[in-house]
């Protein structure tokens, strides 16, 4: 199986080459790609000397251009598709229809990838994309447990990407408006969830308070761990009780299920994480390398111990084992 | 639920000062740092000229950098023209945003030895203000792969080189057997 690892910045390209990536994946800096944050991701010039960088180690570089296209302004999001092809990139992860069927039909030799943010999550949806643009590997949203991705596998001619590792939400991707509804922006249309901007940290009673465009969504206690500041991650009182609503702030760590995730016929692995920086890509990888190693010798994998880096400072196997459904 | 065990080590966070050591440099003066913090500023424009376009429009923001567990903190300014850092006794209360956090876990993760977001999730550090320009900044520092030690002692010859080893050894993250927390 691939190890598919993130970079947000040519310094973590670089750390997730000599962390043993099979591939990394990226994205310009502005909103064509859902990780539009400040300070991050690469411009042209970068993306094609970073791209020339991983193939010198052997190492593919997938450009993800994966949020859906302003209505009446398709040229930001096609002349991303036209200079990723141009840098040399070994496949596009796209999302809307429109970017899929541009790229398709203007660069057909081009290795088409399906975004999570496309949310295709049946044999149906992906056979679609397969058959209609050439696509040839999807990533499928993080809804799926082990069961079903097996039977989506065989029932696609496709190949399937999957996380295991970083940031999780409430997988309603492509689909999710939560940070919309507090700020008018989202990682669908702007790239961006929760933007920077509209955050905000004070501190109420001895408590630490969070707030996004305005709404109070968390507090934490001294030393208590904290999540990103995200609406899916506050803390409301509703008539039922106070607490997480939604979800709870912890990261995924799928280490123990990648022999079943291989038994499954899964083609890649693919860590979270571009607006991370350097020390997560390089740990996160590098640990994830070792257990990839360990599953080829028959030994048995174990989580990759890295509570420390992880939202929340705890981890989950999310929806792969759904015990808590 | 998951087996415990774990793979490896992991950080347990970032070193901090002895607590002798603030009481014991408050009186000290300021002023000698100045030049110090003069040429880390000159020589990080030369050598990483890049990180103030990745800065874009924040390169304009006064941020503070506030070490916990130091008696005085620092405001920079980084504009590409003409950066400036100063140490202070307290911060200004006109800065656009502020970072404060154990000196180690500051310098780690401008160094790129620690993660920013993983020091915020274990509430070591924490921001203030504008946080978009505080991404912008650790973001910007992170890709410039900054070596405070070799900035600083490198030009000392074999002597300061060895001297920065040892600072970086000295710096670097508390590592212990990993255990997890699994959730379900």
């Amino acid at each position: 199986m691939e190890l598919i690892c993130p970079a947000g910045t040519p310094a973590s390209l670089e750390a997730a080459v000599e962390a043993g990536a099979d591939a990394i994946y990226c994205g310009f800096r502005d909103e064509t790609n859902a990780r539009n944050f400040p300070g991050l991701n690469f411009s042209r010039d970068e993306m094609r000397r970073g791209i020339a960088l991983a193939h010198r180690h052997g190492v593919k570089v997938l450009v993800a251009i994966n949020t859906f296209a302003r209505a009446g302004n398709l040229a930001l999001w096609q002349a991303a598709i036209d200079d990723a092809v141009a840098s040399g990139a070994d496949a596009l992860i796209l999302a809307d229809l429109a970017t899929l069927d541009y790229a398709a039909r203007r660069h057909p030799a081009q290795r088409l990838h399906v975004s999570v943010q496309a949310g295709a999550a049946n044999p149906d949806a992906i056979r679609f994309y397969a058959e209609a643009f050439g696509a040839q590997r999807v990533v499928l949203p993080r809804v799926l447990n082990v069961m079903e991705i097996a039977s989506i596998v065989r029932e696609s001619a496709c190949e399937t990407e999957v996380f295991i590792f970083g940031g999780l939400c409430v997988m309603e991707e492509g689909r999710c408006s939560l940070s919309s509804y507090a700020t008018g922006q989202s990682p669908n249309m702007h790239g961006v969830c929760s933007p920077a901007s509209h955050v905000a940290y004070g501190e109420r009673d001895g408590r630490i308070v969070s707030t996004l465009g305005g709404f109070t969504i968390n507090s934490f206690g001294k030393d208590e761990p904290a999540g990103y500041p995200t609406l899916c991650k506050g803390r409301f009182s509703t008539p039922k009780g106070a607490g997480y609503t939604f979800e709870e702030p912890l990261s995924l760590d799928a280490a123990v299920m990648l022999p079943a995730l291989r038994k499954a016929g899964v083609t890649a692995l693919k860590i979270e994480g571009r607006q991370r920086g350097r020390a997560y890509i390089a740990q996160v990888v590098r640990s994830y390398r070792q257990i990839l190693a360990a599953l080829d010798d028959g030994r048995e994998t174990a989580p990759a111990g890295l509570a420390a880096m992880a939202e929340g400072q705890a981890s989950t196997v999310g929806a792969y084992r759904k015990g808590w459904r | 639920m998951p087996d415990p065990e774990t793979t490896g080590q992991r950080q347990t966070g970032p070193r901090r000062l002895p607590p002798w050591l603030a009481p014991a440099v408050a009186p000290l003066p300021l002023a000698p740092l100045q030049p110090m913090l003069a040429l880390l500023l000159a020589r990080i424009g030369q050598a990483h000229p890049d990180l103030y376009g990745r800065l874009g429009e924040h390169a304009q923001k006064r941020f503070g950098i506030d070490p916990t567990d130091l008696p005085f903190a620092f405001v920079l300014e980084p504009k590409p023209q003409r950066p400036r850092a100063r140490a202070v006794r307290a911060l200004p209360g006109d800065l656009d945003a502020c970072i404060r956090g154990p000196l180690s876990g500051l310098i780690g993760m401008a160094e790129g030895t620690l993660d920013g977001d993983a020091l915020f999730f274990s509430r070591v550090l924490w921001v203030e203000g504008d946080v978009a320009a505080v991404l912008a900044l650790r973001n910007a520092i992170d890709d410039a792969r900054i070596d405070f030690g070799a900035l600083l002692l490198g030009g000392l010859g074999p002597m300061g080189e060895r001297a920065a080893a040892a600072l970086r050894e000295r710096m670097q993250p508390r590592t212990a057997p990993a255990g997890d927390r699994p959730w379900n």
